[in-house]
């Protein structure tokens, strides 16, 4: 704003925390109702500050969830963490190899491999759903963490972006590396990986949060309650119904769910903001 | 764009690139051809009779008025979580966009709902209008409405849509940000010394700017409201009551996985990713025409 | 010895090809300079030595082995670049060490060979900071570190002194002649810059357009250019070129109608032809008695030791330049006579531009 009008930046300032209010409402919600027991909550209109029940929610549901769903969030929570890391480093590791290969080599059928490498980030999951799943199950993969993970790092976005990143780099770092000698092997190790540091980083960042947060092919893939990852959890818990729904036990792994996610978020937001900006080019 | 330095290795290539092909082949490009295949074939449930029926699963599909019904309601939907979320956005961003002091603060405390996974989202949302202990059914009640949507299909589809958009606000704010910080200052100097108020500077000179990152964004806003929200609609609603959210992914997943359907639920992948290309191509052309710009 | 020989190297792009052949001889320990306009392919030639592009015909030697088909690491070569090409997450150190420790060299030899390399080039403080940490001429005695640890046949150099600015040039410049001559390694150097060319190279290799023009020493190159190219390209500010005639007789050249210039007596097998008459700004001397051109001074410009004088001469007003010493105040629109020492003369074939032998 040229202007300096102080009574409009005042105004601003009152929108903006407006703003901020109404997007964190629903969470302020959540958290009051994980600390509260159920009676409580029942009890209408429910509570709107906090209540004391913290602790005695939060480990019911970490340590035996909720009762007709046989697993413990705490499992969940560690189904979900392997299914986000193993998403996440897999995509990076086989992205990074195979933009490697397609910007510094020159072999027959690159570009054949681009294009299909390329043809996979327009299909997401969904568009292919029952075909997968019959793949997965006749490898056998049901119901665990190879099959819940596997299928997902097939997409193409970390491998544009490594593409990018390496066409950016100049060539003349490859031609020195060359002249002292260096194997294609070893540019890679010693100096291209290192110099990408924080595009790595960034990516991480954003394939953790799609991870987490996978939805259709988890529900798919496990039947089996022990691997259900901590979303699915939720869902099942509240399959019994509006009226027989644990709330207090739901809501609180619910806050359970949303942690990782938003600590990684708000703890790497420079890298958050730099990996989204950069995959959606 | 090609780099001048290339290696000439004979075999190290097809190494690297393999995991990705394999993964690519086995759990990408082989399920979409069968999505194809199993679309000009209709087989019993029990897998002991198929008959290539070329395009009449397609016809069945857009003759039926189920099907046609989910479209509608995809439309109706996609479009309501692109308007509402892109205008709030857009808001929020000129607001956070104008204050010196703060403005990281916000961006912070505006991007993080991003992170949270659409299916949460809208298990907060289903809590706040449960029409046991929901506090917003509560504050409606006081004001003499009933709210259910477990019974009204519009109420149904409002909330998924208020659900979905949540969390895209935050997306959408963060690349109307960068967007904005994208025009240079003088042009708004510029215009200030020509005369032009801050609202006329903004619709004449920051929004014509924007169209490039509104139109982005708004192809961006279609894809996720036509796919990354199946998780939203099976937790609130499962497409009810009676199809009213029906939208075409989930579909989809209840043809094929509950209904057994496997050549209607192809069909119906087919066309999905008839869109999705579309929307694609779409977005690179626009894409290139942006970098021009 | 590490001798580099070059017979009849070409290269072509598809079925474009930019090296037309370039023979070229240099001795073990020659600081030879390739140099020419850009686009002449003075850097495809460095990068066929480095190995860095292959050889479409003909072939290559250092120290007595054709490299035509060796793998740049393997030719015991080591280069500067331009954009001195340092590895950004790598300390300096690491940067010096890194082709050494490729070759699997015992760490106290990398150490011993860093450590001397960074004294001769005054690094030895800056060992363990990063490439961003450091300036611009900093960065290229890193680069320079780099090639000298390697203690190879032949360095070789692609303008690394295009990105510094010019004084910093001047400096740099010297360093790496001393530099040379103190190790004693071949050197060959690729700049655009022909004063450059001139102070850094023992032979220069003159290129355009994919050709080569010549090889010589500076001063063969100054005094007698082959070509109309060389002898515009060398010496600042560049040749005059007029067109003129031989008399019948070959004994004089004719400027204008009523100018004319006399001719040693050599010229005289090219009685009656056009030629291009190249007169250095330097060599025009002011001489109102004897001088045979009629000048009209149109600008001046004042260097201080020196002035260049620009004006026009002869009845189609063709364009001069001379330089003068500064204590000669001359101005515009004065009129000068010019005269030329016959030896100062350089003639050159209108169509070939190739230089007219006696």
């Amino acid at each position: 704003m040229v202007e300096n009008r102080p009574w409009v930046t005042y105004l601003t300032h009152v929108m903006l925390v407006v703003g901020v209010l109404i997007m964190a409402f629903p969470i302020y919600l959540t958290f009051v109702a994980s600390t509260h027991t159920l009676p409580e909550l029942l009890d209408r209109p429910m509570p709107v500050l906090p209540g004391s029940h913290f602790i005695e929610n939060y480990s019911t549901a970490l340590t035996s969830g909720v009762k007709e769903l046989g697993v413990s969030v705490g499992r969940m929570m560690f189904n979900s963490l392997i299914m986000a890391l193993g998403i996440t480093c897999g995509k990076i590791f086989i992205s990074l190899l195979a933009a490697f290969a397609i910007v510094y080599f020159k072999f027959r059928f690159r570009m054949f491999f681009f294009w299909l490498i390329f043809f996979t980030l327009m299909l997401p999951v969904e568009v292919r759903i029952i075909p997968t799943y019959k793949v997965v199950a006749d490898l056998g993969m049901l119901d665990n963490y190879v099959g819940l993970t596997l299928p997902l790092i097939a997409s193409a976005t970390a491998t544009f972006l490594f593409r990018q990143v390496f066409l950016a780099v100049p060539d003349e770092l490859a031609e020195a590396a060359r002249i002292d000698g260096a194997s294609p092997v070893r540019f890679f190790l010693d100096i291209l990986v290192p110099m990408t540091r924080t595009n790595m980083a960034a990516m991480f960042v954003i394939l953790f949060i799609y991870g987490w947060n996978q939805y259709l092919w988890p529900l798919l893939i496990t039947t089996d309650e022990s691997m259900y990852t901590i979303i699915i959890g939720i869902n099942r818990m509240l399959a019994v119904g509006d009226d027989f729904a644990e709330w207090q036990v739901i809501m609180a792994t619910t806050m359970l769910a949303m942690l990782p996610p938003v600590v990684v978020v708000v703890s790497m937001q420079k890298l958050f903001v730099k990996g989204l900006t950069e995959t959606e080019k | 764009m090609e780099k001048r330095v290339v290696f000439g290795h004979p075999v190290l290539p097809y190494l690297l690139v393999a995991p990705q092909i394999a993964v690519t082949l086995i759990f990408f490009i082989w399920p979409a051809s069968q999505a194809l295949f199993q679309s000009v074939l209709r087989q019993d449930p029990f897998g002991l009779r198929t008959e290539f029926i070329w395009f009449e699963n397609f016809i069945e599909l857009f003759t039926t008025p189920a099907y046609m019904d989910s479209i509608k309601v995809t439309v109706v939907f996609s479009f309501s979580v692109a308007i509402l979320a892109l205008t709030v956005a857009l808001y929020l961003a000129v607001q956070a966009d104008r204050v010196i002091r703060g403005g990281m603060a916000y961006k912070t405390l505006l991007i993080w709902p991003y992170a949270v996974a659409p299916a949460v989202a809208a298990v907060l949302w289903l809590f706040m209008f449960s029409p046991t202990l929901g506090i917003i059914t509560y504050t409606l009640e006081v004001l003499g409405y009933d709210w259910n949507h477990k019974l009204n299909g519009t109420e149904a589809m409002m909330l998924v849509v208020v659900a979905s958009s949540w969390r895209q606000i935050s997306y959408n704010f963060l690349f109307f940000l960068a967007g904005m910080f994208a025009i240079p200052k003088s042009l708004i100097e510029a215009s200030a010394i020509d005369g032009a108020g801050p609202a006329k500077r903004f619709w004449t000179i920051v929004f014509p700017l924007l169209m490039p990152t509104t139109f982005f964004l708004l192809v961006m806003n279609m894809i996720y409201a036509f796919f990354d929200t199946f998780g939203v609609i099976h937790m609130i609603s499962e497409g009810g009551p009676a199809g009213a959210t029906m939208i075409m992914v989930y579909k989809v997943y209840e043809d094929g996985f509950r209904a057994l359907d496997l050549g209607g639920s192809s069909a119906q992948s087919v066309v999905l990713m008839a869109i999705v290309i579309a929307l694609t191509v779409v977005q690179f052309r626009y894409i290139e025409r942006k970098v021009e710009y | 010895m590490a001798e580099v020989l070059m017979k009849g190297v070409k290269k072509s792009f598809g079925k474009v090809e930019v090296v037309h052949g370039v023979d070229c001889h240099m001795e073990d320990g020659e600081f030879i300079v390739i140099v020419g306009p850009s686009g002449c392919g003075k850097s495809t030639v460095l990068r066929m030595i480095a190995g860095l592009e292959r050889i479409t015909k003909g072939e290559i030697s250092i120290g007595g082995r054709v490299v035509n088909n060796l793998e740049p690491a393997e030719r015991d070569i080591a280069m500067v670049f331009q954009n001195y090409a340092l590895y950004p997450h790598m300390s300096v150190y690491k940067n010096m060490a890194y082709g050494l420790k490729i070759r699997r060299m015992p760490k106290f030899e990398i150490e011993e060979r860093v450590q001397k390399a960074a004294k001769i080039l005054e690094l030895s403080e800056f060992l363990n900071r990063k490439p961003r940490q450091l300036s611009g001429g900093q960065r290229q005695r890193v680069a320079m570190g780099r090639a000298i640890v390697r203690e190879p046949k032949v360095f070789l150099f692609d303008e690394p002194l295009s990105n510094l600015d010019a004084k910093l040039r001047v400096q740099m410049r010297l360093e790496i002649r001393r530099l040379q001559k103190r190790l004693g390694i071949t050197s060959v150097y690729v700049t655009h810059d022909q004063v450059e060319a001139m102070t850094l190279g023992h032979r220069l290799l003159v290129m355009n357009n994919g050709n080569m023009e010549q090889i010589g020493t500076p001063i063969d190159l100054y005094e007698r250019p082959r070509t109309v190219f060389v002898a515009g390209f060398i010496g600042s500010p560049a040749m005059n070129f007029l067109t003129a005639g031989i008399s019948a007789d070959g004994t004089s050249v004719k400027l204008t109608s009523d100018e004319s210039l006399l001719l040693p007596e050599e010229f005289s097998k090219y009685g009656g032809r056009e030629v291009t008459l190249g007169l250095r700004p330097e060599h025009l001397i002011v001489n109102e008695k004897d001088g045979h051109i009629k000048f009209k001074v149109e600008m001046v410009e004042e260097l201080g030791a020196d002035s260049l004088v620009h004006g026009y001469f002869g009845s189609e007003n063709t364009i001069l330049a001379i330089r003068v010493p500064g204590t000669m105040k001359i101005k515009a629109d004065m009129n000068l006579q010019l005269t030329c020492e016959l030896q100062n003369l350089h003639l050159f074939d209108p169509e070939s531009g190739n230089r007219l032998e006696v």
